[in-house]
């Protein structure tokens, strides 16, 4: 709230009284108050602590971070960076970190389309498409995800082995062993294609950004699909064009036990991915029909009165008032998502929750072992957390 | 077999907060060496023994039908019972996975555990545990299935294995593939019966953990000819109880027990014939049957503890021969020596 908007009369500063040593003071008493209070917290968490370290002592067991320099010589499964078993464990607990992420932000972004599609599906005013919709997001709503993942586990390891793979395309295997898709052998040639993409999107907003300012200036709206194209797509293949056209395809193929070359999601990855996906869309679904039926119905006849298109009226009047709505819940529902992901251990998939645990197994540091896990969440959510703040204050409705 | 619980880690946390909070108060008050048995008189104060064991492992410990916990594992928790109570059923059994069975054991939910855990320098001393005796001596191994063709352990190269985390096993693993130049997929699945699963779904070529735990594994398939474990021991895993560090007293009686069990096969004491044993006039059955040498007292228990778990439990080879025998494990290293040239010696019960 601005200053503006205060009322003048609580401007003023009330007139300053001595403290007087008594009880009947309320500063005395809420400072009295304060000091029990934090004095009696204090006291408990010094309780825990000595005690803690103390029994740790008397019970010889080992304490500290150091083992995070020792080998782990744990297999892992899945990496984005390379890992060995002969690295360390800190090394071990950082690719657990990224499996983590891998899975929250992959999840976190299709979980938001997957769940507003649901939700706009739901207020459809064809009878069959919002009842499958409701029907949806009350199944998916009811059920424990735990329940969900380990039947999409199941249903991964129902499929065929690597030697019956299904191939429903070709250089596409469907097996017990994951996804193999074929990859694309990366070139510097694809990384500047890349650059060139980002350079095109960059280019296409600020093309957007003058196109307003000119459509300000003279009531004339602007094509700007045209130079969109050009630049996200014209650019890259350009770039690609020029420095050789690099094209060759890794395809995957059966060689002794499995699959080799290509690219591969594992069934682990797919299950905690399309659980934690499907689970939470259930959830945004709710939020983004919330979200869109809080707009009064004059605002759409009112835009409509404008003279705007359908597709004006939702990106101009009513998603921004919308979205006023949708993103502080919408912040809890990617939280959620984040924190269910550590359900992965029951499934096999190792994120950092599943490593973590393994190391402090592995070293006996149970403290250390759970600190780490709750380091790790702790950022990660208050950095969605933070820029959700951020995007909301962004997008509030500035009143004037 | 029990459904699926809470993650692990939720445990873990449950349990360094009890760490943290509980247990530690009663332990504070460490005994003089020599002195009592805190982990004892805690136990004879509650009257019940709480014994930490595996979450469900044919031969080992899994309940029958009637929910009564039965296998090799278990009988360790009714001997020390016995000894302490003269009473099989004064325990409480812990299912406990491979990752939370050493806090539960550090925060004191448990007073033992009986669960084929092995014996490292790391587990001996960082973690704060005492490893009693080697109640059964074990390799690790690899199960297949029989269709896959594959004979030993070196073929299977590009092959995905299925594992347990938190286990000496996961870690005799890499070292094995490293050492052979062996390249292996893991699947790393905690609970034993989503890992069995994953094996039986064909997630994996292999399952690998020790040789006992695989032959127990394969017992209860419906066509157990269908698998096919290999030859190969890559490791050498000594299975046994562990308590916590510092109460040596309790480590003794555990430890006693298992060579007193061993000494009565050595001596031909059975659950049959222990009830006539003192007419027998040789010094080392009147010692182990407690009418001479007072050792029962020096271990804190009735002199005559080791009459009574043998009339209950049998003697080792009993004990082996009603769990682990029927599910196809061989005697092998667990024989007693010197008699049957095995790896199981009982110091002097003097």
């Amino acid at each position: 709230m601005s200053d503006a908007t205060v009322d003048p009369r609580f401007r003023r500063k009330p007139p300053k009284r001595p403290i007087r040593l008594s009880w009947a003071d309320e500063r005395i008493r809420g400072i009295v108050w304060q000091v029990l209070v934090v004095g009696i917290i204090g006291s408990i968490i010094w309780w825990l602590w000595s005690n803690t370290v103390h029994n740790l002592e008397v019970r010889r067991i080992a304490t500290g971070f150091g083992f995070l320099n020792r080998e782990a010589g744990l297999p892992i499964a899945e990496s984005l960076i390379s890992y060995e078993p002969t690295d360390t464990y800190f090394r071990a607990l950082l690719v657990g970190v990224l499996n983590t992420l891998k899975v929250a932000v992959v999840g976190i972004v299709l979980a938001t389309f997957l769940g507003t599609a649901i939700g706009i599906a739901r207020l459809s005013k064809n009878f069959l498409v919002a009842k499958i919709a409701g029907f949806y997001v009350e199944v998916i709503r009811d059920l424990p995800l735990l329940l969900q993942l380990l039947f999409w586990y199941t249903i991964m390891q129902g499929l065929p082995g690597p030697r019956q793979a299904l191939k429903p395309v070709e250089g596409v295997f469907l097996s017990n062993r994951g996804f193999k898709v074929p990859a694309l052998v990366w070139e510097p040639a694809h990384t500047a294609a890349l650059i060139a993409c980002i350079a095109g999107i960059v280019l296409t907003w600020l093309y957007a950004r003058s196109a307003r300012a000119k459509q300000m200036a003279d009531g004339q709206p602007r094509k700007v699909w045209p130079a969109a194209v050009a630049l996200i797509l014209g650019l890259p293949v350009l770039t690609w064009q020029v420095m050789g056209a690099p094209w060759e395809i890794d395809w995957p193929a059966l060689r002794g036990f499995n699959f080799r070359g290509g690219m591969s999601i594992s069934p682990e990855y797919a299950a905690l991915l399309i659980g934690l996906v499907t689970y939470t869309a259930g959830f945004i679904a709710e939020v983004v029909r919330a979200g869109i039926l809080s707009v009064n119905l004059g605002q759409w006849e009112a835009a409509q009165a404008l003279g705007l298109r359908h597709g004006q009226v939702l990106r101009l009047i009513v998603l921004p008032q919308a979205l006023r709505v949708i993103i502080p819940p919408m912040t809890s529902n990617y939280l959620n998502l984040t924190k269910n992901s550590s359900l992965a251990v029951a499934i096999g998939y190792q994120d950092i929750v599943s490593i973590a645990n393994t190391t402090l197994n592995q070293t006996g540091q149970a403290i250390e072992g759970i600190a780490i896990i709750m380091l790790v969440y702790l950022t990660i959510s208050l950095s969605i957390s933070l820029f959700m703040n951020w995007y909301n204050a962004k997008i509030a409705l500035v009143e004037r | 077999m029990q459904q699926i619980s809470r993650p692990g880690f939720l445990r873990a946390i449950g349990a360094a907060v009890i760490a943290a909070a509980v247990a530690m108060p009663a332990a504070a008050q460490q005994p003089a060496a020599g002195g009592s048995s805190p982990t004892m008189d805690a136990i004879r104060a509650r009257g019940t023994l709480i014994c930490g064991v595996n979450t469900g492992l044919a031969g080992f410990a899994q309940p029958d039908s009637q929910g009564v916990w039965r296998g090799f594992d278990v009988d360790y928790c009714r001997a020390v019972a016995i000894a302490l109570f003269n009473d099989p059923d004064k325990v409480r059994y812990v299912p406990t996975t491979a990752q939370n069975r050493f806090t539960a054991l550090q925060s004191g939910e448990v007073d033992m555990l009986a669960r084929n855990t092995t014996w490292t320098l790391s587990r001996d001393t960082s973690l704060g545990f005492d490893f009693p005796a080697i109640t059964f001596f074990d390799g690790q191994g690899f199960m297949v299935k029989a269709s896959l063709g594959v004979r030993s352990a070196s073929e299977l190269n590009g092959a995905t294995i299925c594992v347990q985390p938190g286990t000496t096993t996961e870690q005799n693993l890499t070292d094995w593939a490293r050492a052979n130049r062996i390249q292996f997929q893991p699947v790393v699945i905690e609970r034993l019966e989503e890992v069995v699963n994953a094996y039986l779904a064909g997630r994996c070529d292999a399952y690998t953990t020790d040789v006992s735990g695989l032959a127990a594994t394969r017992s209860v398939q419906p066509r157990p000819a269908d698998h096919v474990i290999l030859p190969d021991v890559i490791s050498k895993e000594p299975l046994g109880p562990a308590v916590r560090h510092g109460d040596q007293r309790f480590a003794d009686l555990v430890r006693w027990i298992h060579f007193g069990l061993v000494t009565a096969e050595e001596l031909g004491l059975t659950s049959q014939n222990i009830g006539q044993a003192a007419a027998d006039a040789r010094p080392d059955v009147q010692r182990l049957i407690g009418r001479t040498g007072d050792l029962g007292r020096m271990l804190g228990v009735d002199n005559a503890f080791m009459v009574n778990i043998v009339t209950r439990l049998g003697n080792y080879g009993q004990m082996f021969e009603r769990s682990l025998t029927p599910i196809g494990i061989q005697r092998g290293p667990n024989a007693v020596w010197p008699a049957a040239g095995g790896l199981q010696y009982a110091p002097p019960f003097r």
